[in-house]
Formats: structure tokens, C-alpha cells, sequence
């Protein structure tokens, strides 16, 4: 897996009412609720990405509630990935169920700015910042979750397991 | 292995040995659950999944309290899906209309959670069955068609941050402000991807309701679960809502934990959490100038009929100060029975408050409550997020009931002992 893009960087502490706030949970369309992706943090955020773009958080991103309209509003957006310092547990799994790809990197997300053009290698373990010049590795996904987003998140997983 | 409490639950719904923490393992769950916002997602999952019944009509619990009722098409739209799908699949525990409330209230009202089981919910407050003794969290909607299909899910075993706390508890303080003190203690990612489990003196004397305050709000220290032992209390507590054959359950006396925190509360104030994070959190006489414009009683945190009798009991014979809206909203109807059995209602109104009915309303900026820019609201619920109950450039402020009733009546962030 490869992906290339723009960043967008975030803060520490992104809730899920910062990603997609309540008012508009009212479908669940990943399109219409992508229209909305961080109406919450400041109105009109979403003008800024274009399909393909990466997102970068800091420490714990996704905290609050367990919608999970949040990695789809992102994936909706048009960010298949996310790069953060750390997640929030229940935004974790909803994400990879969803297939949304978070990668962790600790303290080396400092070396993430706003605008840097990424190339991400994912098998490799490797981000690089075609802006700077960096190479930046990461810890590996843990197998299981990169079993479930390669089979096509959670629904094909049971989907193969009721069928067994 | 000497065992703590979530992997002495985890274990009695696993056939795998649990050795060590981190280990991914697959749990029977005892209870399945998802409301209006979240189900239906969760069914869209499950058809997607090609799954056509839940693995137990009786294991699964829909609870339509966030919108309700219904406050716009497209919130009665969800709810007709939720509906549909709980008369198709014929489940026992679909909650509606004069049998409904928030669904960490009702839950625990209706003997459906206990100590010892494994509860999944499309609800990041599900950790509040904690305080019975359950290994209770929030999960994805798409997880929980999983699990509702399958009726188990995998875990990965949590390593246990244990508070001990201590001392005696001073008048006016209560579950409330020992968990808003944790969790400025912990910072919100405190207890990431971690079970908390609390003990102690102070703990052992807590009735069953604060002990569920408190594990409601685990999940603010970025928690999975908030634990506390299964008592003699919490064994009433079980029986007297309908259920038989709960026993005891504690961790084993020298299990291992990855942190212990222990604090003396005997000195503490009413704790409060300013914008616009829950571990904020200030004692009340620092923030006593910020004045409101709304003051919210009620959620799956505090609307229990403790709560409503602790607010009454601050602000009997008092009036709700000119500008302030002052919101009640009993979080379950035998919570809101029994404060019209006992007066508490009238208290209310004579005071000047408006009264709602059951619903999680403007807890999460759904409706009955909603701010506008520049407001302040202070309210027992459990988020404080930017934007969470309204606009943006509002601000919400978290406490314990006797200091909602007690800035009720002043119009500013009151210590209840000053009224
Ligand atoms: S009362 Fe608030 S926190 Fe509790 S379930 Fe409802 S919206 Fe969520």
C-alpha cells in the first residue's frame, strides 16, 4: 500500500464532535457527512483537502463518542489515511472496521508540518516527507487489523465467517 | 495469575487462557446494545454482512433516547428504522416512547446489566454498567452488527490503572467530583487503550448510582472500562431491579497494574471542568465569578434519582436566578416517577425550571437546550467539547448536581455550602 498527498494538520485531543458534530448524524452516508468533516473545529475546514490528501493529528486523536460516522466523514472527505501521535481506542477499530488506515507515530509526528507532500510506504514502514527530505519509519499495524482492512473491513469479515 | 478485575471478567467469557495483557482474545458478550443514532448503522452493517436474525433476541437492547422525541424528520426517520428492525428481528428489549430514557440509565433500571458480564455498545458511555461489576465499553456501530450477529467480539486485554481513594467524603462532594478529580489527575488520554479500576474506603461507602457517575465518565481519561468490585450493594442494588443469582466479584489482592493512583478526599471541593476539556478541572471556589446562562441537570452521568434528589434538596425554597434557564431532565421515567412521587418536581417548577422529559437532549447539542454563540451552560453531563451542546463559541462547564441546583439559584458557578 501506497499513498501520496498534501497534509492537513490538527491538534491534540481532536474529539469526534470536532470531526463531525452531532447535528449532522443524521445520515449515514460517508459523501454527504464528508461534506461536513471538521465543521466542528472551524466552520468550512473541508474547503481546504482535496481526494487523496493525508491527515495528521496529535496526541489521542478521535477521543469522545464511538460514532461511527467520524472515520467515515473523513473517508468520505477523501483522506484514506491518517497519520496522529496517538487514537483514541473506540475511533481505532471503528477506523479499521471502516477502512480507514491510521498509522501511529509517536513523537516523530513533529516532523509533519501543515502542506508537506508524504509518499507512504506501508509494507515498508516508511513515510517520506518529499518536502523536507526526511525519512520517517513507523511501529508496523498490528496483523489483525491490517487482515481486517485488507479483507475489506469488519462486514466482509463476518460476511466469510457466517459462510464458514 | 492473580487477577484483576477486567481480566477476571474477560476470562469467564473466554475459552482462550488469558496470560498476559495485550493479548487479543474473542469474548462471549452478555448484552448487545445501540440507540437511535447509532443503530442504524449498525443494521445497515448487518445487512450488509448478509446476516438475516441477532445470535439472541434477548441479548440485545435498542434504546431510542438521543432525538427522542423525535425532533425533526430526519431523527423520526432513524428511529422508524431502529423500529422496523427491532419488530423484524423480534427484540425483547426495544425501548421507545413512555418506557424510554437516557440508555445508561434504563439499562441497570431494567435488570438487564450485572455484575460479571461482557456489555457492548454502539455508545462510548456503555463503560458506565462498570459500576455494577461489568466489563461494559463503546464499540463502532460496524462492531456491533458483529457482535450482534455473532454475539461475541475480540478484546485486547486491557492493562488496569487501580484508584485508591480515601478518606471521608466532605458534605456537597460526591462520585461526580472523585471522578472529575481522576480525570485531571489522569489528563484525557490518561488511561488510553487502559481499564480503570477504582477501590478504597470512600468507594466502599459510595451508593451503587454514584458508582455509575463514575465509571460513566472513564472514558474521559480515554479509558476502556471504569471498574468497580461487585458488593453486598451492588448485589441489592441487582436484586432489587429484577435480577437473580449476581454474586460477588472483586480483583484478586496482589493482581498487577501498569499505574496506582491514590488520593485523600477528606479535604476536597466540589470539583468542576471548564472549557473545554473534561480534565479542566478546577476546585469550585476558583471559578466561582463565571457566570451562566443555562444550567442542565440530567444525562446518563447525573439524572439518576439520586441526582435529582441532591439538586432539590440545594434549591427548595429557592427561585432560579432572573436570565438562567434552568433544565431538568430525569434521566429515566422511574427516575421521573419517583421525583413526582416524592415532591421533587414541584420543587422544580416552584423554583422556576423546566422540566423535560427523558432524553439525552442537549447533552450532545441534540435539542431541548441548545446554545447559541457567547452562551455558558453548566451541567452534570459528561462533555465539555467545543461545540458539544450548541454553537461553537459557546462554553459548557461540568459538575455535580448540587452545584448545578446551587448555580441554579445564584446565576454564577456556586459551592452549594455558600447558598
Ligand atoms: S446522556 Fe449524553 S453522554 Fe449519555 S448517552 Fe445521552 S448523549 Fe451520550
Amino acid at each position: 500500500m501506497i499513498f501520496t498527498g498534501k497534509t492537513h494538520v490538527v491538534g491534540d485531543h481532536i474529539d469526534t464532535d470536532a470531526i463531525i458534530p452531532a447535528r449532522f448524524l443524521v445520515t449515514a452516508d460517508p459523501v454527504e457527512l464528508g461534506k461536513n468533516c471538521f465543521e466542528g473545529l472551524e466552520q468550512g475546514w473541508i474547503q481546504r483537502v482535496s481526494k487523496g490528501d493525508i491527515l495528521v493529528a496529535g496526541e489521542n486523536f478521535g477521543c469522545g463518542s464511538s460514532r461511527e460516522h467520524a472515520p467515515l466523514a473523513i473517508l468520505g472527505a477523501g483522506m484514506p489515511v491518517v497519520l496522529a501521535k496517538s487514537y483514541a481506542r473506540i475511533f481505532y477499530r471503528n477506523a479499521f472496521n471502516m477502512g480507514l488506515l491510521l498509522l501511529e507515530l509517536g513523537d516523530d509526528i513533529a516532523h509533519i508540518h501543515d502542506g508537506d507532500a508524504l509518499r507512504i510506504d506501508v509494507a515498508a514502514g516508511k513515510i517520506a516527507n518529499l518536502t523536507t527530505g526526511q525519512t520517517i519509519g513507523f511501529n508496523p499495524v498490528p496483523q489483525f487489523m491490517m487482515d481486517m482492512l485488507a479483507g475489506g473491513g469488519l462486514v466482509e469479515y463476518v460476511k466469510r465467517k457466517i459462510a464458514s | 495469575m492473580r487477577q484483576t478485575l477486567a481480566q477476571k471478567i474477560l476470562q469467564q467469557h473466554t475459552d482462550e487462557p488469558i496470560t498476559a495483557d495485550g493479548q487479543i482474545i474473542s469474548c462471549r458478550v452478555s448484552l448487545v446494545l445501540a440507540n437511535d443514532i447509532t443503530a442504524p448503522l449498525a443494521i445497515k452493517s448487518m445487512r450488509g454482512m448478509g446476516v438475516s436474525k441477532v445470535f439472541d433476541q434477548d441479548k440485545v437492547a435498542l434504546v431510542c433516547d438521543h432525538f427522542t422525541p423525535n425532533k425533526d424528520i430526519d431523527s423520526a426517520e432513524q428511529v422508524k428504522v431502529v423500529r422496523d428492525f427491532a419488530r423484524e428481528m423480534g427484540i425483547t428489549h426495544y425501548y421507545e416512547g413512555g418506557n424510554v430514557g437516557v440508555e445508561h440509565a434504563i439499562l441497570p433500571e431494567y435488570g438487564l446489566v450485572g455484575p460479571g458480564d461482557i456489555i457492548v455498545g454502539a455508545d462510548s458511555h456503555t463503560c458506565t454498567y462498570g459500576g455494577l461489576g461489568a466489563f461494559a465499553t463503546g464499540l463502532g456501530s460496524t462492531d456491533i452488527a458483529a457482535a450482534m450477529a455473532l454475539g461475541e467480539t475480540w478484546f485486547k486485554v486491557p492493562e488496569t490503572i487501580r484508584v485508591t481513594v480515601t478518606g471521608t467524603l466532605p458534605e456537597y462532594v460526591g462520585g461526580k467530583d472523585i471522578i472529575l478529580y481522576t480525570i485531571g489527575q489522569l489528563g484525557v488520554a490518561g488511561a488510553l487503550y487502559k481499564a480503570l479500576e477504582f477501590g478504597g474506603e470512600v468507594i466502599d461507602a459510595l451508593s451503587v448510582e454514584a458508582r455509575m457517575t463514575m465509571a460513566n465518565m472513564a472514558i474521559e481519561a480515554g479509558g476502556k472500562v471504569g471498574l468497580f468490585a461487585a458488593d453486598a450493594k451492588t448485589l441489592d442494588y441487582c436484586q432489587a431491579h429484577g435480577r437473580h443469582g449476581d454474586t460477588a466479584l472483586a480483583a484478586d489482592p496482589g493482581a498487577t497494574y501498569s499505574r496506582e493512583l491514590s488520593f485523600d478526599v477528606t479535604t476536597m471541593s466540589p470539583q468542576i471542568a471548564c472549557p473545554h476539556l473534561p480534565d479542566n478541572v478546577r476546585p469550585v471556589e476558583e471559578v466561582s465569578a463565571v457566570r451562566v446562562d443555562q444550567v442542565v441537570l440530567g444525562s446518563c452521568t447525573n439524572g439518576r434519582i439520586s441526582d435529582l434528589r441532591a439538586a432539590a434538596a440545594i434549591i427548595k425554597g429557592h427561585k432560579v436566578a432572573k436570565g438562567v434557564r434552568f433544565i431538568v431532565i430525569p434521566a429515566s421515567p422511574s427516575a421521573y416517577s419517583t421525583a413526582l412521587d416524592e415532591g421533587l418536581l414541584r420543587i422544580f417548577l416552584d423554583a422556576g425550571a423546566i422540566i423535560s422529559p427523558p432524553t439525552c437532549g442537549p447533552c450532545l447539542g441534540g435539542h431541548m437546550g441548545i446554545l447559541a454563540g457567547g452562551e455558558r451552560c453548566l451541567a452534570t453531563t459528561n462533555r465539555n467539547f467545543k461545540g458539544r451542546m450548541g454553537s461553537l463559541k459557546s462554553e459548557v462547564y461540568l459538575a455535580g448536581p448540587a452545584v448545578a441546583a446551587a448555580t441554579a439559584v445564584t446565576g454564577h458557578i456556586t459551592h452549594p455550602g455558600t447558598l
